[in-house]
């Protein structure tokens, strides 16, 4: 009876000594955050065991300090919850930062932006409107509303200056409809600015009375508008070039082929020479009379000095001439 | 900054060869250097190859100027002059005119040249031509067009104008703030 009992308590102390102590001791306390369910260790490391036995000193730290966190854990109220026993954390101390990034602003519309720009703020319009030839509340907008009044109304005035026999009916609803086309337009290209697509222009719009650069606009438009993206759309006669057709303009790289560009301007003077001069009639005429007057000098009072001069002058004179092609016929005479 | 387009050089050297002819040419191919013509803010500018490449770095909201400003394209697509360019324009000259000693303060102040004032001018001269107006010392004093051909000048009397005023070197400092 006592071997029994003796060995029970063996196996006992011998189970015992498996586990340890639940008690562990620190010089200073660790910072248990029971929330986060975290404990960070305050104190200093054992240099002389990280040394020697590294790993096991690590593994016997981190599980006095779990032992530590569960100790606390175990202070908490419990409950037991179909069987399990479940403590409840306190809240959190540490702050965390957040997991995901902070979401983006909503893009703003169109009229948003220009709201902001100008100021202007929307007042919150209330859901229903006290309607006083009803005598009840109706709709702001949507179904049965104000808005919609005029398309359920049984008859409806002609204004003073409009045609008579125009459907004021089919008006209304057809400025219903565009009214609400434009919003969905309106809609969708927010959309499209929002995520960053190629907002599509509207085109050109019909109006009653287009200006002139509306028509140019129309004009371009129209002509574009064919199979082969108006490539043999032929042009009216004295049509000038249409501007800001949206081609962009290109121009040579600032630090390009410095030759090609000398080369390129020479050309253009070179050209520019060809195309050159044309007959001065004013000039040739005042050219004429000079030499005529001269001529009249010249008999009156001849001098002999002069001769030489005149004629080597008009040498240079004629192989001018010719060149320039200019008109002019009998003796031609300059002065040096 | 940028290379001139083709139209604009075109009306750039129209507009040049009213004063100096073909000796454009000589300002393009200069056998001391590669220089060139940019176009920044509206003006051309005539300079330097290494320069430009250097002014390039620069942004354009900060770079005033660089090499020398020959001119500007009026908001019309025009080139105007500027008296800046006349250090180029005066070597290359085709057709001159110089003022007398007296005239040569009214030249600088703005007004145009007088018969009275016209010392020597550029024989066959024609009207309207593209002059650059010196002083009797030979000191260019600024350009303009001519009024008056050469003949024409002979035979007027001597309160007409015979020279336009287009720009002068007074202008460096009633317009200090409009030149670059």
């Amino acid at each position: 009876m006592a071997d029994l009992v003796e060995s029970v308590l063996q196996k006992a102390a011998e189970k015992e000594s498996k586990y340890k102590s639940i008690e562990v001791h620190k010089d200073i306390d660790l910072d248990i955050d029971a929330g986060n369910l975290l404990a960070v260790d305050p104190n200093p490391l054992d240099a002389k065991k990280l040394r020697e036995k590294r790993d096991e000193y690590l593994i016997s730290l981190a599980r006095d300090n779990t032992q530590l966190l569960i100790n606390r854990i175990w202070e908490l109220p419990v409950e037991r919850v179909e069987g399990t026993i479940v403590a409840k954390l306190p809240a959190p101390k540490t702050i965390l930062p957040r997991e995901k990034p902070i979401p983006k602003p909503k893009p703003e519309t169109k009229w948003q932006q220009y709201a902001k720009l100008k100021g202007i703020q929307n007042k919150k319009k209330a859901r229903k409107v006290w309607d006083d030839e009803i005598k009840d509340w109706r709709p702001t907008w949507g179904y049965q509303s104000r808005v919609n009044d005029e398309l359920n109304e049984w008859v409806l005035e002609v204004p003073a200056n409009a045609d008579p026999y125009e459907d004021q009916f089919g008006k209304a609803k057809k400025a219903k409809t565009e009214r609400v086309a434009k919003n969905e337009l309106q809609r969708m290209r927010n959309i499209a600015r929002a995520s960053k697509l190629k907002v599509p222009g509207v085109g050109l719009t019909p109006t009653d009375t287009p200006s002139k650069d509306h028509l140019s606009k129309a004009l371009t438009l129209a002509k574009k508008s064919t199979a082969s993206v108006g490539k043999f759309t032929d042009s009216l006669p004295k049509e000038k070039p249409v501007k800001n057709t949206g081609k962009k303009r290109k121009f040579e790289p600032n630090v390009g082929d410095m030759s090609k560009e000398k080369s390129a301007q020479l050309d253009i003077l070179s050209k520019m020479a060809k195309a050159g001069p044309t007959v001065n009639v004013t000039k040739a005429m005042k050219q004429h009379m000079l030499e005529e007057e001269q001529q009249r000098q010249k008999t009156n009072s001849e001098r002999p000095k002069k001769a030489k001069s005149i004629k080597k002058s008009i040498k240079r004179k004629q192989g001018k001439d010719t060149k320039r092609g200019g008109g002019g016929k009998g003796k031609r005479r300059g002065r040096k | 900054m940028r290379p001139l387009t083709e139209e604009e050089t075109k009306t750039f050297f129209e507009k040049l060869s009213k004063y100096i002819g073909e000796n454009i040419k000589l300002l393009i191919d200069r056998p001391d250097g590669t220089y060139c013509f940019r176009l920044h803010k509206d003006r051309v500018y005539y300079v330097m190859e290494e320069t430009m490449k250097k002014a390039a770095n620069i942004s354009r909201e900060n770079l005033v100027s660089f090499g020398t400003c020959f001119g500007k394209f009026t908001k019309s697509g025009k080139f105007r002059l500027h008296i800046t360019a006349l250090d180029f324009l005066a070597p290359y000259a085709k057709y001159k005119i110089w003022v007398k000693p007296s005239a040569e303060q009214q030249f600088l102040y703005g007004h145009h040249v007088m018969k009275s004032g016209l010392g020597r001018i550029t024989e066959n001269t024609p009207q309207y031509q593209g002059v650059i107006v010196y002083s009797m010392s030979d000191l260019p004093l600024g350009f303009g067009v001519a009024a008056k051909s050469t003949e024409d000048c002979r035979r007027v009397d001597p309160m007409t104008v015979v020279t336009f005023h287009q720009a002068d070197i007074g202008e460096y400092i009633r317009s200090e703030d409009t030149l670059t």
